[in-house]
């Protein structure tokens, strides 16, 4: 197959709708979802004689994101400005960084590929929506200056599963970050492929063609697998790839060119002039402090003793790796409890991962309740239940419920009696050496405690008063 | 003399004793304005009902001897690039025929603030764009010495009005030449602050990095009063300083004894009028005679002014006017397509000139050309600022003519774009380097038009440049034919 | 420095411009007298210098807005200017991809 003669070369940009409260230079809500033009102001409708104010909060953001990916922080970062016209653009240009940009370098870790090397990553503002109607495009701009970063990847990805891996492990790095959704459909994390191919052992690059419009996992393999495929057949059929544009058609599943081919390519790009140059002091980048990520919380779990699977599974979504920071002691234990109770709760609609009722810092009670044997494992499985639903302490959540075990021994004790005195027939059977009626007379005895009896503790009472029902016994 | 034709300053005080009331102020100059505006042409529209309101609001502080400051009851005027609440705001275009922004421009707000009684917006150049207000889509305005010449540009409306005496104060911007050339063509005084020190937040934009807001009237202290009014820091314009603002008044009482002088031989050379070059130097020996201590200096890459200037400005304006696509605001042209729309909007709505700039500018940062153009135009940019902050180590201010010919014919340049250019030959290095200039009438040349001399101080050193300025003028004020015929 | 109709054409596309034959004509000898004038500023020498793009108070960069939420404007007063709106919506001719 000819495809195999031939590798792939494949770059990611990123652009990832940053986590602010307010735009990037104007005091506009960022909140998703609102009626269209209800969050713009004249700076982010481009009004005549409307300026650029610098939210700090982006920069932050930022700079969050360089720390953590060990980029090269600038000092001294200028603005530019990316010149285009299209009705969801008010300005007639986008307020981006070109030249010198806030990060360079750095790397994304990606579990299984290493880690895959950064260009840079730059400030800049989103432009809003069209959405295109039969006779005319209706333009809603409240989404004009979100701020964004444009994370550029090196193309150093082969495949287009790896390039999914990446871009799984890019977003998951963000939501750790606290600075990105990770919301592909809702389009704050989209995606856009560099790709070109060449013949294996070749070190010179092929032409490379420009994906726009990826916007889930799936459609980025789809998109990248048809491309490649695209430009093997083409070159293999003694054609020549074209530099260009091309969109994904995710209904067919195939890229195809850009009708408004002249509007990619002269930015004319040029410093900003309503903006000085962005410094960044000492202080301001000490300032920013970056948490874990996915791959070192994923060694922390496994030093701490939890199995690798259930490290991955907790790593997978940074909701659950608080709750079990929380929860606060044997991680073991903790690391079951997420992905078992806590996981199906959450699969049922019990709760809610965003807006969660319970304390974590609870579980470890109801282990208690189980271990010293106030309750049964299954009542114990029904508190945690209960517990995440409500957020009720396990001790009322216990009584509300009445699934404390009797353990008490003088009240066991009567009881054991009573089903000893009422069944004179099977207590000979059992001295007779049928052990297996040990069973029935536990069983009684629950039946009159109501299933609250301690089954350990009735088994030891039944044992002591029979006597042992085997060979040792019959012989004294 | 009525206390209407008197500079601001005299007004202010005249307010301040109580002889006149704002309310009289401001029918004496909506009286003025509709006795002489149907020949001049200054305004594009007044703001009557705000102007009433307003005047009867400072009446009632005045009255209450708590005047929010020495503007409180005056009547000024603004070029039509400040965005005003309510009131139809075109910047000389087609484009933005009937548009009516939703806020005020900082500039403006602090005017209200200070009490300043706007009544109304003054004629320009479309976009600030030209030096002679011919460029306006609503028609010239004419010059009150010679009504067959131009009042010079992009703020002529703005130099005509205070020259007329319409209003004692108006408000103009400055990006090659425009509140400075206009004010030496009509006879008043204008000046551009340094770059930053007047937020331009909701100021039509031309070429941002040269942009700057600036007062005209008919003397410096008339200036001073609102260039501090309008001052200082604004966070809605982040290229606006944090840097104090001083007491530009009280700087003006001050001698000049001792102050140095610098004469740049490049700004006396080849293209200057006789005549207006004999009424600088005398003004030059004005200043020699109080104490100035007079210094020829040299800026040698000045002379590349014009040529830098006609790229950063036009690649900046190319951008800037981007936004006029007929989408969000303004005029847009029947089309069935979107890229027909966005080009026979942009085709009909802006002027020849205003399209020669786009052009111009969009070629210079096209691909190809940006290194050759725009980069190479910014380096000689630095050059330009590097021999003024040389000369600055030796002299307090710079000294020069503010435009090499009095006030030119209206027609005279339309169909010579570069010939036009040449006359803010003198005004554009200041814009290039971002430093404060003034211009005061030094005299008048034998058609009996007024000749303006330029003051060029050092970055956020106002208060030294209205002080020299001050000493500088000459006393007395003749008033133009126009209203000493009314 | 010459410039020809087709370059003319080419930079009045990118600045969205629908120049007449008459109008490319008069600004291609416009603009190339215009650039010939501009032609100087090859000559002067400025290698090692960088680029002034500031000329205000800039060295102190920027001052920059805390991220606080502002009110906007209402929708009534952001639709009101516009040449065609739905009352949600501005409204542009069908844009083709
Ligand atoms: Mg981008
Ligand atoms: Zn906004």
């Amino acid at each position: 197959m000819a495809v195999a003669d031939f590798e792939p070369v494949i770059g990611l940009e990123v652009h990832a709708q940053l986590l602010t409260r307010s735009k990037i230079f104007c005091g506009c809500s960022t909140r998703f979802g609102a009626p269209p033009n209800t969050q713009v102001c004249a700076v982010c409708l481009g009004l005549p004689g409307a300026l650029p104010a610098l939210n700090r909060g982006a920069v932050v953001m930022a700079i969050k994101a360089g720390k953590a990916f060990g980029c090269r922080i600038a000092e001294r970062s200028i603005w530019a400005r990316k010149n285009y016209f299209y009705p969801d653009l008010p300005k007639g240009y986008q307020i981006s960084q070109y030249e010198l940009p806030i990060c360079s370098g750095g790397a994304v870790p990606v579990p299984g590929l290493g880690k895959i090397g950064l260009e840079r990553i730059h400030l800049e503002e989103d432009a809003g929506k069209n959405i295109h109607a039969e006779g005319g495009s209706e333009v809603d701009l409240n989404r004009s200056g979100v701020p964004l970063i444009e994370i550029v990847g090196k193309p150093e990805l082969r495949s287009a599963e790896e390039a999914s891996e990446y871009l799984k492990a890019l977003r998951l790095a963000l939501i750790y970050l606290g600075i990105n959704d990770g919301n592909l459909e809702e389009g704050s994390f989209r995606c856009d492929a560099n790709v070109s191919v060449r013949r294996k052992g070749e070190s010179k690059l092929g032409t490379r063609v420009e994906l726009k419009n990826i916007n889930s996992f799936r459609f980025v393999r789809q998109a990248i697998e048809y491309e490649i495929a695209r430009q093997v057949e083409l070159i293999e059929g003694g054609g020549k790839v074209a530099q260009e544009t091309r969109l994904f058609d995710n209904e067919k599943g195939v890229t195809r060119p850009m009708r408004s081919k002249e509007e990619a390519n002269d930015y004319r790009y040029f410093p900003e002039p309503d903006l000085p140059p962005l410094l960044v002091s000492r202080e301001l980048l000490d300032s920013v402090t970056v948490p874990k990520l996915p791959q070192e919380v994923v060694e922390m779990l496994g030093a701490a003793g939890v199995p690798a699977a259930d490290a991955r599974a907790i790593v997978s979504d940074p909701r659950l790796v608080e709750v079990h920071r929380r929860i606060g002691v044997d991680a073991k234990r903790a690391a079951l409890f997420v992905v078992g109770e806590l996981a199906r709760a959450v699969n049922e609609n019990e709760a809610d991962l965003g807006a969660l009722k319970f304390d974590p810092a609870l579980v470890p009670a109801v282990w208690k309740l189980q271990d010293s044997g106030a309750i049964s494992s299954t009542a114990a499985k029904e508190v945690l239940a209960e517990l995440i639903r409500t957020g009720e302490a396990p001790e009322k959540i216990v009584e509300r419920k009445g699934l404390a075990q009797v353990s008490d021994s003088a009240a066991l004790e009567a009881v054991v009696d009573a089903v000893i005195a009422r069944h004179p027939a099977e207590v000979e059977k059992y001295k007779g050496g049928k052990a297996s009626l040990l069973g029935f007379f536990v069983g009684q005895a629950m039946k009159d405690l109501k299933g609250k009896g301690n089954p350990g503790a009735l088994n030891g009472l039944f044992k002591k008063k029979l006597g042992e029902a085997d060979g040792t016994h019959k012989a004294k | 003399m009525k206390t209407d034709l008197l500079p601001l300053s005299q007004i202010s005080d005249a307010l301040a004793s109580g002889e006149v009331s704002p309310e009289a102020l401001l029918e004496a100059s909506l009286a003025r304005i509709r006795a002489v505006d149907g020949k001049l042409h200054a305004f594009l529209r007044l703001t009557e009902n705000e102007a009433h309101a307003a005047a009867k609001a400072a009446a009632q502080r005045r009255a209450n001897r708590n005047p929010a400051g020495p503007l409180d009851g005056i009547p000024i005027a603004l070029k039509d690039i400040y965005c005003m609440e309510g009131v139809e705001t075109t910047c000389g275009s087609k484009i933005l025929r009937g548009y009516i922004p939703p806020y005020d421009a900082t500039v403006v707000r602090k005017l209200k603030q200070a009490g300043a009684v706007i009544v109304g917006k003054l004629n320009m150049d479309e976009f600030a764009m030209g030096s002679s207000t011919e460029n306006s889509a609503y028609g010239p305005t004419m010059n009150p010495w010679d009504l067959s010449r131009t009042p010079g540009g992009s703020s002529g409306g703005s130099a005509a009005a205070v020259a007329a005496r319409l209003v004692p104060g108006a408000f103009g911007t400055d990006t090659g030449g425009s509140i400075r050339q206009p004010a030496a063509m009509v006879g008043c005084a204008g000046m551009k602050p340094t770059y930053g020190r007047v937020s331009r937040y909701g100021v039509i934009a031309f070429a941002s990095s040269l942009d700057q807001v600036g007062p005209f009237a008919q003397d410096v202290r008339g200036v001073a009063y609102l260039l501090a009014a309008v001052a200082g820091y604004d966070e809605n314009d982040q290229t606006s300083s944090k840097r104090p603002v001083p007491d530009y008044a009280a700087a003006l009482g001050r001698g000049v004894s001792g102050l140095r002088i610098g004469v740049a031989r490049e700004y006396f050379g080849e293209g200057l009028s006789p005549e207006v070059e004999r009424a600088v130097r005398a003004g030059i020996e004005r200043l020699r005679g109080l104490g100035c201590e007079v210094r020829d200096i040299s800026l040698p890459n000045s002379p590349h002014a014009i040529a830098t200037y006609y790229i950063v400005a036009t690649a900046e304006a190319s951008s800037n006017l981007a936004r006029y696509d007929g989408v969000r605001y303004g005029y847009r042209a029947r089309a069935g397509q979107l890229l027909e729309m966005y080009e026979k909007t942009r085709a009909e709505g802006f002027g020849a000139e205003v399209k020669r700039r786009i052009m111009l500018g969009t070629y210079a940062l096209s691909a190809g050309y940006y290194d050759a153009y725009y980069l190479r135009a910014q380096k000689v940019r630095a050059l330009i600022r590097r021999d003024f902050d040389q000369a600055f180590a030796t002299v307090d201010a710079v000294v020069s003519p503010t435009s090499p010919t009095t006030a030119f014919r209206l027609g005279e340049k339309l169909d010579d774009p570069l010939a036009m250019y040449l006359s803010d030959v003198y005004t554009v290095p200041v814009n290039l380097a971002g430093l404060p200039g003034i211009s005061i009438p030094c005299g008048f040349d034998s058609k009996g038009l007024p000749v303006g001399l330029q003051l060029i101080g050092k970055p956020f050193d106002e208060e030294t440049l209205l002080r020299i300025a001050r000493a500088a003028e000459p006393p007395g004020h003749r008033l133009p034919p126009i209203v000493e015929d009314h | 420095m010459a410039i020809d109709r087709a370059q003319v054409r080419h930079v009045a596309r990118l600045a969205r411009l629908a120049l007449s034959p008459e109008e490319e004509e008069r600004f291609a000898a416009q603009l190339g007298h215009v650039l010939e004038y501009i032609e100087r500023l090859q000559a002067v020498d400025v290698s090692g210098v960088e680029p002034l793009s500031f000329a205000g108070d800039a060295a102190g960069g920027i001052v920059m807005r805390e991220d606080e939420p502002r009110p906007s404007l209402p929708r009534d007063k952001v639709l009101a200017q516009a040449p065609q709106q739905d009352g949600k919506a501005f409204v542009v001719p069908r844009i083709i991809e």
